[in-house]
């Protein structure tokens, strides 16, 4: 009997395949972008922990100088007094053919256990004596080509490093004698000499409780799950579509099978094991097309974290269990979901009821209120969360709400159309092009939501990422406005370049810093000149009256917008600052990508307060054109590192160029997005193109040419697309204005001012129309192409 | 002796490989050539004259080299305690060098012994960047923040007399050694042979310290005295194949005599030693003239470790049987070993040190 209930059962999906096609493809769709994007995060967030985890360093304190670098000579006195500490010196350097990170450490004093778990073939005289060794993961050293030194594969190091011995490091960065930092081991003999006996100029630094890659990388994951998740939902509109459907065109076998003694537990557990098998064949489809996914778009992932963080991240995809794990329940719990309405319905129902297929949640009066009344109530929420809402959970919830409410007010307004159409449309066919559109509307209803939404987050995390990416590259500008960046190892070097510097260019600023703590949060001090360089192009968010003369004259401090938020200090309040005393905040300034506090002070009131700051950083202001030949002359004249020195336009056309790679990533989930809504569309046009010759069938007769019919059709599916994506900008808008102002003030501590960029709306609409017009074309062409036949059986069978 | 403080091949792969923490280094290829043959490296000479204070220096055309002080301590209360200061260096080429690339490798080793406990640490240092090394006039040898600083007169030798210096992180000691008799040359006139096929390496030692100082211990700090026996060796491959351990003591008697003896173990026992008369007039005590009997093993550190010999010379007169201060005198370092305070008695009594290697 369960073996006849089962043939009985498939024996649907064996006369619809492509419903079976559309349910198995949608779930797929929505496993696979919802699980490659998982795969994205989970591998960057991998490739974190290893770089935090291979040094050991993460849980250990070390010394570090302010102004960047520390005399090696510091170093021996600190051992010779007994500090138990290993040297450390990182910087960028052109390798072979590649940029890479050079890692130098000394082996001999490493903690233990640190360089590394098991660096197969690692030979410590190699790697001590010269020409020495280098460790690079593999496609580093792919990258790399021919290096002077020995290359040896690591896959333990983190992709863009190289681990050297710190005396090869000094040489390849040109930094002999000197150090970047200091690990202070676990274990310190009795009776050190404190540290400001001996080298006062070095602070010691606490190891960080969270890597701030991960903090500063949170803003990049964070959007890609939202994408992840969206696109999963799309998925499951289609995915309940199909097994709505498909449940509503089986009523009269389950009745049937009911009535021939079939218990209704066994029916139930039937197309329940059903669907699980389906889940679990889609889940699988779904993960093996979420790899591959992640595996295409991982490289520009990791070129891009790598590029705008720092942060090594692999562009080797590795499969994790628990990755797969996840995808596959997410599989089950979609189609679960999209399930348990019609097993609920089963189970209600009367053996005896009549098996009339009545149109699968046909949208009488009543439900339409129903849906009116939920979509208001959620829009009331998402208003109401907009004024107390607080807390990143609260941006979520809003989110979420206000795409539900979008989503749910869709098929009302479209109705509402339809019959505003209806009433002005003049002539039989015209009335009933738009009273057939609102006919069919309930059946259309979800793969119009889903258009909706997909459409409504392509602009609204478009809108966010070209607001950023705008706003980013101005405030670059502003920044980074001094053609030449230039940092001395020692005071003495320093003063010999300002001397050089001086009479070969426009202005030679300060970039000299301290670290304090303001208002209990760690923060950085700059000493800053008073020049038009900054009032002319600081980027100001708040500022008052005044506020650049009242900064020089050191009566007032600037603050970065990150302070400003943490601590709720803005013009017209006062901070604390030590060895300042109390000064206002007469301006706020926008810090993006900075995840710390920070001051800015008069240069006087700066070398008052902080006399031991050291004064090696300079800002450089003159012809750009000169930069290349001053760089060459202070490598000949002073035998300043060009590891110390940055040209701004090279390093503003470095930061752009990611930008670059980032969109990639967020361009190709957005198409993939917009693809799942179409496919969402064509499942719902396919399945109501057959159910449709019936309505079609006395219009034929009336006269109308199927062709006609057809065109009429096309027509209408591109109305209802079109008013869709119209529909869809508004809350594009606002989705963008949500992320902006509300999810990324809370999860990172700055507001993005929106930017609103109509060509990509044009853009999106043409793309959303063609995805219908590709949608609706093979159900018109089938319907143009339908034997007279068909159309004239649907008299024989009425019903 | 030196085959005792020896770096057997497979004690300096162990030791580098550790101490270079680059993990999985304890690759034996890693360190063929320095472990298997001595080539650029200089060969001990018999009938080389040792030169002072010149010999008190590094020999950089030498693969290994040692500076090695131990002391038999008492407390006011009577509290007997030993203290052990080493400094080794390894070459990877003969050369000194300068810069990173020097290719000099320093290790320093501390222990401090009481009765119940034993305390080790170990430092590690490359050369060339000032952070260890040593210097024959004026004499120092230092590592990190543990020295070892002559502050003999302009007129003596060297290392008459010296201040020590080293500290972990539960211990420490500061301790003065003035020497109380000559330099010792071990061997034929400073050439101590190592095998029956001729190994050998330069050897000689200043058996005659006074310590007086004070410890650090976790109680607080304890003022001892006592006696001090420095031993300076170099060699660039001093050990045959088969020799995987050795069994080294150096003994004060209580009537002012010294000796020193080592037996070396391999597929065949090798032994040697010097009976040092209390003036300073060296006996060399050839192969075969010392006979050394385990009577007693204890577990130290997951091993089997005779702590107690029989150690006799027929000829001499020599029958006495040593007892360890601390049978867990085991120095948890890079390469790990034995080596801790003795007392001993029979036909002559006094106290020592003792140091073993390879089990």
């Amino acid at each position: 009997m369960t073996r006849a209930a089962l043939s009985a059962l498939l024996s649907h999906w064996r006369r619809h395949p492509l419903q079976l096609a559309m349910l198995l493809a949608g779930l797929a769709l929505a496993t696979a972008l919802w699980s490659g994007v998982q795969a994205l995060n989970a591998e960057a967030r991998a490739s974190y922990d290893r770089a935090g985890a291979f040094l050991a360093e993460a849980d250990l304190a070390r010394l570090e100088a302010p102004a960047g670098l520390i005399d090696q000579a510091d170093y021996i006195a600190l051992r010779r007094a007994g500090w138990q500490v290993s040297p450390v010196l990182e910087g960028r350097v052109d390798l072979g053919a590649s940029r890479v990170t050079l890692l130098g450490v000394e082996p001999m004093t490493a903690p233990p256990g640190a360089v590394a778990a098991d660096l197969t073939g690692a030979d410590p005289v190699a790697f001590m004596s010269a020409p020495g060794q280098g460790f690079a993961a593999p496609e580093t050293i792919r990258a790399v080509g021919d290096a002077p030194f020995e290359l040896i594969e690591a896959p333990e190091v983190p992709v863009g490093q190289v681990l050297v011995d710190i005396g090869l490091a000094q040489a390849l960065l040109g930094l002999e004698g000197q150090v970047g930092r200091l690990v202070l081991l676990p274990n310190q003999p009795l009776g050190l000499p404190p540290l400001n006996e001996i080298a006062p100029h070095l602070q010691r630094v606490d190891p960080e409780t969270e890597t701030d890659l991960a903090a500063l990388t949170d803003s990049f994951h964070l959007n890609l799950t939202a994408f992840g998740l969206l696109a999963f939902a799309v998925g499951l509109f289609i995915v309940h579509a199909a097994v709505g459907l498909a449940f509503e065109q089986r009523r009269g076998v389950f009745r049937t099978m009911r009535a021939l003694g079939l218990p209704l537990g066994r029916l139930m557990a039937l197309l329940a094991a059903e669907m699980l098998i389906m889940g679990l064949l889609a889940g699988t489809v779904g993960l093996v097309l979420g790899y591959l996914v992640a595996g295409v778009l991982l490289p520009d992932v990791a070129a891009t974290l790598r590029g705008l963080y720092g942060a090594p991240v692999s562009g080797t995809l590795q499969f994790r269990p628990a990755w797969a794990a996840a995808g596959l329940a997410m599989a089950l719990a979609g189609v679960l979901v999209a399930g348990g309405q019609g097993l609920w319905q089963l189970a209600r129902l009367p053996v005896l009821a009549p098996a009339r297929p009545r149109a699968w949640a046909r949208a009488s009066g009543r439900g339409m209120r129903v849906q009116g009344v939920a979509a208001t109530g959620l829009a009331l929420l998402a208003g109401a969360l907009v004024v107390i809402g607080d807390g990143l959970i609260a941006g979520f919830v809003l989110l979420a709400a206000l795409l539900l409410a979008a989503a749910l007010f869709v098929p009302l307004v479209l109705a509402a159309i339809c019959a505003l159409g209806e009433r002005w449309a003049r002539g039989p066919v015209a009335q009933w092009f738009w009273a057939d559109g609102r006919q069919n509307l309930p059946r259309l209803s979800l793969a119009l939501m889903a258009l909706m939404l997909a459409l409504a987050a392509n602009i609204g995390v478009g809108t966010m990422v070209s607001s950023f990416r705008t706003t980013f590259v101005g405030w670059l500008d502003q920044r980074l406005v001094a053609e030449f960046y230039v940092t001395a190892r020692t005071e003495a070097e320093a003063e010999a370049l300002r001397a050089a510097l001086a009479p070969r260019t426009d202005a030679v600023l300060p970039v000299w810093f301290a670290e304090a703590t303001i208002a209990g949060l760690p923060a950085r001090l700059y000493g800053t000149a008073d020049h038009a360089t900054f009032r002319d192009h600081w980027p100001l968010i708040a500022e008052a009256p005044g506020a650049w003369d009242r900064l020089a004259a050191g009566e007032g401090v600037m603050i970065n917008e990150q302070l400003a938020r943490a601590a709720d200090l803005w013009p017209g309040d006062t901070v604390d600052l030590p060895g300042a005393g109390r000064l206002a905040v007469a301006g706020v300034y926008s810090d993006y990508g900075n995840p710390r506090a920070q001051v800015m002070l008069g240069i006087d009131a700066f070398l008052a307060a902080f006399p031991q700051a050291p004064r090696l950083s300079h800002a450089v202001r003159m012809d750009a054109a000169e930069v290349p030949a001053l760089m060459a002359d202070l490598q000949d004249d002073l035998g300043l590192p060009h590891t110390l020195m940055s040209d701004q336009a090279q390093a503003k056309a470095v930061s752009l160029q990611i930008f670059e790679r980032t969109f990639v990533v967020t361009g190709a989930l957005n198409i993939l997005t917009l693809s799942v809504a179409a496919l969402a569309l064509f499942a719902s046009l396919v399945t109501l193109s057959g159910m449709r010759l019936a309505q079609l069938a006395p219009l034929w007769a009336l006269g109308l040419t199927r062709r006609r019919l057809a065109a009429l059709d096309l027509a209408r599916g591109m109305v209802l697309a079109g008013l869709t994506a119209v529909l869809a900008l508004p809350v594009g808008l606002m989705l963008a204005q949500v992320l902006l102002a509300v999810i990324n003030v809370q999860a990172f501590g700055w507001r993005l001012p929106m930017q609103v960029f109509p060509a990509d709306w044009a853009r999106l609409g043409a793309w959303a129309l063609l995805a219908a017009l590709v949608a609706c074309a093979l159900p018109a062409l089938r319907l143009a192409r339908s034997a007279p036949a068909d159309l004239i059986r649907v008299f024989a069978h009425e019903r | 002796m030196n085959a005792r403080r020896a770096l057997t091949r497979r004690g300096l792969l162990r030791l580098l490989a550790a101490g270079a923490a680059l993990p999985g280094v304890a690759r034996a290829q890693g360190f063929a050539g320095l472990g298997t043959t001595a080539e650029g490296f200089a060969t001990p000479q018999r009938g080389r004259a040792l030169v002072f204070p010149d010999d008190h220096g590094p020999h950089w055309a030498f693969r290994i080299e040692w500076w090695y002080l131990t002391a038999v301590l008492r407390g006011a209360d009577g509290q007997e305690y030993g203290a052990q200061w080493t400094l080794f260096r390894s070459a990877l080429a003969p050369e000194e060098g300068a810069g990173w690339d020097a290719p000099q490798l320093w290790m320093g080793h501390a222990g401090l012994t009481t009765a119940t406990r034993h305390f080790s640490a170990e430092r590690w240092a490359r050369g060339g960047i000032g952070q260890a090394g040593v210097t024959a006039g004026p004499f120092r040898a230092w590592i990190d923040e543990w020295e070892m600083t002559g502050r003999a007169p302009e007129d003596a030798d060297a290392l008459d007399a010296l201040r020590v210096v080293a500290r972990g992180g539960d211990f420490g000691y500061r301790l003065e050694f003035d020497a109380e008799g000559p330099l010792v040359l071990q061997g034929d006139a400073g050439y101590s042979v190592k095998s029956p096929i001729g190994q050998a390496s330069h050897y000689y030692s200043q058996p005659f310290y006074r310590v007086a100082g004070v410890l650090d211990l976790p109680e607080g700090p304890v003022e001892v005295t006592g006696h001090g026996w420095l031993d300076r060796e170099w060699s660039s491959q001093p050990l045959q194949d088969d020799q995987e351990g050795w069994d080294w003591l150096s003994l004060i008697f209580d009537d002012g005599t010294r000796m020193m003896g080592f037996q070396l173990r391999g597929a065949e026992v090798f032994t040697s030693g010097t009976w040092i008369g209390p003036d300073g007039r060296a006996t060399p005590l050839p192969h075969g003239a010392l006979r050394f009997t385990a009577l007693e093993e204890v577990q130290v550190a997951g091993r089997a470790v005779p702590v107690r010999w029989r150690v006799e010379w027929p000829e001499g007169g020599l029958a006495i049987e040593t007892e360890p201060l601390n049978p867990q005198s085991w120095m948890a370092t890079s390469f790990p070993y034995w080596e801790g305070p003795i007392r001993f008695s029979g036909s002559h009594a006094g106290r020592g040190y003792l140091e073993m290697t390879g089990y």
